[in-house]
């Protein structure tokens, strides 16, 4: 072989050493492109249809959150956090509150985190419906994602019966809901756990032993635990490589830790994998669900925030007849609350990975600093040096199992 | 079967084995009626777009089934989503690209005018680089007020002149937004 | 094994590195260590591979600017130990015209971006980077907008002039 490989650093264009360089392409990918999802500019060297080497360049739809951050009370962030990972909203908006709840010492009742365990679980099932739906148009079955697109307004329909909105939802408060979940709304998650199992099971079934696919994917873009850790993976991606890296076990927030439920591991790390864990993780998303709801028969009724008048913000009607609701509101809504002079770090497992939420807090109206540990932009990195020696193709599908969403990427 | 629901017929003379009406109401009929969108997603309004093209609300059904990725081919430019300041000669240049006649929604706050986003990094309103023909609110809009500016835009174009390229108003808006306009 | 606690992570830490490092408290349990920039490098290679640490996993790096402190900047190192879910954050405060640390992608090849990250918000030159630009603002921003001392809308904006307001 002459043709070696020299100069091997992430980003950085590599060349054949005797080759003369202008018998590669340059293919400029993105950052619009039908095949991306999103806006990722990739400039790839390809030899025909392999890649050489790629350029990533992110930031097309760089937001300035952090900046934001800093100058919003704790209270305004939440719509922030909403447009992270917009797939899952409810997921950020939990851990932003826990986040803050952590820094407050507010201890939560149970049934108000059951009741966010159900949000989480439904906006992970939402998110996987998404990625894994996208990953069948990708390798050319268009119909898998009509189904279980359904099947995702149906949860959009119980966000609606929620908070009232569906893609970016708010959802909560510091120290619990805005309001208790009606009857509707139980009624329709119970309704989902009815029907999603076939769809889902339907839906897999067009995939798994499909020789398309598996030729497709299986093998593509495999990545070895070793390297997943070196490039702080988390989330799915991670667990197909075969870590059994959940952030729900081991470091349970909200009550996981009562939960029974399994984390489902790849071995290969490839395509295949990350699909089928996904697939998997829904299912198991659906046993925390009814297990969540079984739970909440048993808490007394009623409870959908933790008793701290001087961090949750009261009702309206109160805030205009009862002076002591008004003198809250008003207390809470202009940052005259005493907060603790502290640093908190805390993570949740969103859908693509761990998220977590870095505040510094200096006792003002709003935090001194706040950094989102987004683990899409981390995952992401791999995406160029990975790419290299692989077909076009492969590498669409693999940007597709990654499930990169630009707003969590560029922040 | 369901029911097959044909377009209203634009005013014009009737009678026994006639129609005329003026060369611009049919085809701004036609037009109207088969806009190809050009779906310019970034962000959160984009996941939105996805459920007013899949199952559940099907653009498809106003016209509008071919979703067009060049915008060579497309004449809707369905902007959805923040558009910060790195993606602004991007968006403005596949504006260029499209033929006429050419029309444009921006759909949601961001696009509008930047949104929640008051910050150094977004641009503020895509009016800021292309003329804008439909402004869809919501944060991000649901599918109905999508499918609505859908709808308000194929108002326009029915109403329009054929020759909307060529009056002195256009090239006067191009010319505000330092666009040359192309006449091919 | 023995369980790993936040004391005998100090002690393992005081034992090897002496006073290259400080403890800063531990805010809601978790262990805040200080050190400086010259031993940040010998610190993370140590608790990476480091037989009882075992802090293999990189969760992030950031930076906070504190402006009215001699030092600036506090780069900020979040790790974690998969095995035993231990977490550590580092902290290095630097200062001057142009902050400098070394560049943590030797010990993880994950600390790429977000090491560009930092340098893109605060302009904290990463040594030994292979490829330190600007990741998410434009190329040609002249400024590190993440300091302080920067305002967060754009100061171009005409149309937010007291004019339009009748002011």
């Amino acid at each position: 072989m002459s043709n070696r490989i020299t100069k091997i650093t992430p980003n950085n264009p590599v060349f054949y050493d005797n080759d003369p360089q202008d018998e590669l392409i340059t293919l400029n990918l993105g950052p619009t492109h039908p095949a991306t999802h999103g806006v990722f500019q990739n400039v790839l060297q390809i030899d025909g249809e392999r890649i050489v080497s790629g350029v990533s360049t992110i930031g097309y739809i760089h937001r300035a959150f952090e900046k934001i951050a800093e100058h919003r009370p704790f209270y305004q962030i939440t719509p922030l956090t909403d447009r992270l990972n917009y797939c899952s909203s409810p997921i950020n908006n939990m851990g932003w509150h826990m986040t803050v709840e952590k820094l407050l010492d507010i201890e939560i009742p149970k049934r108000v985190q059951y009741m966010r365990v159900i949000v989480m679980e439904l906006a992970r099932i939402a998110d996987h419906i998404i990625c894994n739906g996208i990953l069948g148009v990708d390798t050319g079955a268009f119909s898998g994602f009509l189904y279980v697109m359904q099947e995702r307004e149906f949860i959009y329909e119980i966000f609606e019966e929620i908070c009232g909105a569906r893609l970016t939802t708010n959802i909560g408060r510091i120290g619990g809901f805005e309001r208790d979940f009606n009857a509707i709304a139980f009624d329709k998650i119970r309704e989902f756990l009815k029907r999603y199992p076939p769809v889902l099971s339907e839906f897999e079934e067009l995939f798994v032993r499909n020789r398309i696919f598996i030729e497709r994917t299986s093998g593509v873009a495999a990545v070895t635990p070793e390297q997943a850790l070196d490039y702080s993976w988390s989330g799915p991606i991670l667990r197909a490589t075969g870590v059994d890296y959940d952030v729900r076990v081991t470091a349970p927030y909200c009550s996981y830790e009562e939960f029974e439920f399994d984390v489902p591991v790849g071995t290969n790390g490839d395509v295949y994998d990350r699909f089928m864990v996904r697939n998997e993780e829904m299912r198991q998303s659906m046993r925390i669900i009814q297990q969540a709801l079984e739970k909440i028969e048993k808490e007394p009724k009623g409870v959908f925030h933790a008793d701290v008048p001087e961090f949750y913000l009261p009702p309206k009607e109160q805030v205009y007849n009862n002076m002591e609701a008004l003198i809250y509101h008003f207390k809470i809504v202009m940052g005259e609350w005493e907060t603790p002079k502290s640093e908190v770090y805390h993570a949740v497992e969103g859908a693509n990975g761990e998220l977590g939420f870095y505040l510094i807090h200096d006792g003002g109206r709003t935090p001194y600093r706040l950094h989102f540990r987004r683990p899409s932009f981390i995952n992401y990195q791999m995406f160029a040096p990975m790419s290299r020696g692989m077909l076009i193709s492969d590498a669409i599908i693999n940007m597709s199992s990654l499930n990169v969403i630009a707003g969590e990427l560029d922040a | 079967m369901s029911k097959v629901t044909l377009a209203e017929a634009p005013p014009g003379v009737e009678g026994a084995g006639f129609f005329a009406t003026s060369l611009d109401k049919a085809i701004g009929l036609a037009r109207a009626n088969s806009l190809w969108p050009l779906p310019f997603a970034t962000s959160c309004c984009g996941i939105e777009f996805m459920a007013t093209m899949g199952s559940t609300y099907d653009l498809a059904r106003f016209g509008a089934e071919r979703p067009s990725f060049s915008p060579r081919q497309a004449d809707m430019l369905l902007v959805m989503g923040t558009i910060a300041k790195k993606m602004a000669p991007v968006l403005r240049q596949v504006y260029v690209q499209m033929a006429e006649p050419r029309w444009v929604i921006a759909v949601g706050a961001c696009a509008s005018s930047g949104g929640i986003f008051d910050t150094y990094s977004v641009l503020q309103g895509i009016d800021e680089i292309i003329p804008v023909d439909v402004y869809v609110p919501g944060c991000p809009p649901r599918p109905e007020a999508i499918l609505d500016g859908v709808l308000k835009l194929q108002e326009i174009v029915k109403n329009e002149s054929l020759n909307r390229r060529n009056t002195p108003e256009y090239k006067a808006l191009l010319e505000k937004y330092g666009i040359e306009a192309n006449n091919e | 094994m023995n369980k790993l606690d936040n004391q005998v992570i100090i002690d393992r830490l005081q034992a090897v590195l002496g006073d290259k490092v400080h403890v800063l408290g531990e805010p809601h349990g978790l262990l805040a260590i200080q050190t400086e920039s010259a031993y940040i490098l010998e610190l993370l290679a140590f608790v990476k591979n480091d037989e009882l640490l075992r802090l293999n996993y990189l969760t992030d790096i950031t930076a906070v600017h504190y402006p009215l402190q001699e030092k600036q900047y506090a780069v900020v190192y979040h790790l974690h130990n998969l095995f035993q879910n231990i977490r550590v954050r580092v902290k290095v405060f630097i200062g001057g015209e142009q902050p400098t640390i070394p560049s943590a992608t030797s010990v993880w090849q994950g600390a790429n971006w977000m090491e560009r990250e930092t340098y893109d918000f605060f302009g904290i030159h990463f040594e030994g980077h292979p490829d330190l630009r600007r990741i998410l603002n434009m190329d040609d921003l002249d400024v590190f907008p993440m300091r302080k001392e920067y305002p967060l809308e754009d100061p171009n904006r005409i149309d937010k002039k007291d004019f339009y307001f009748g002011r």
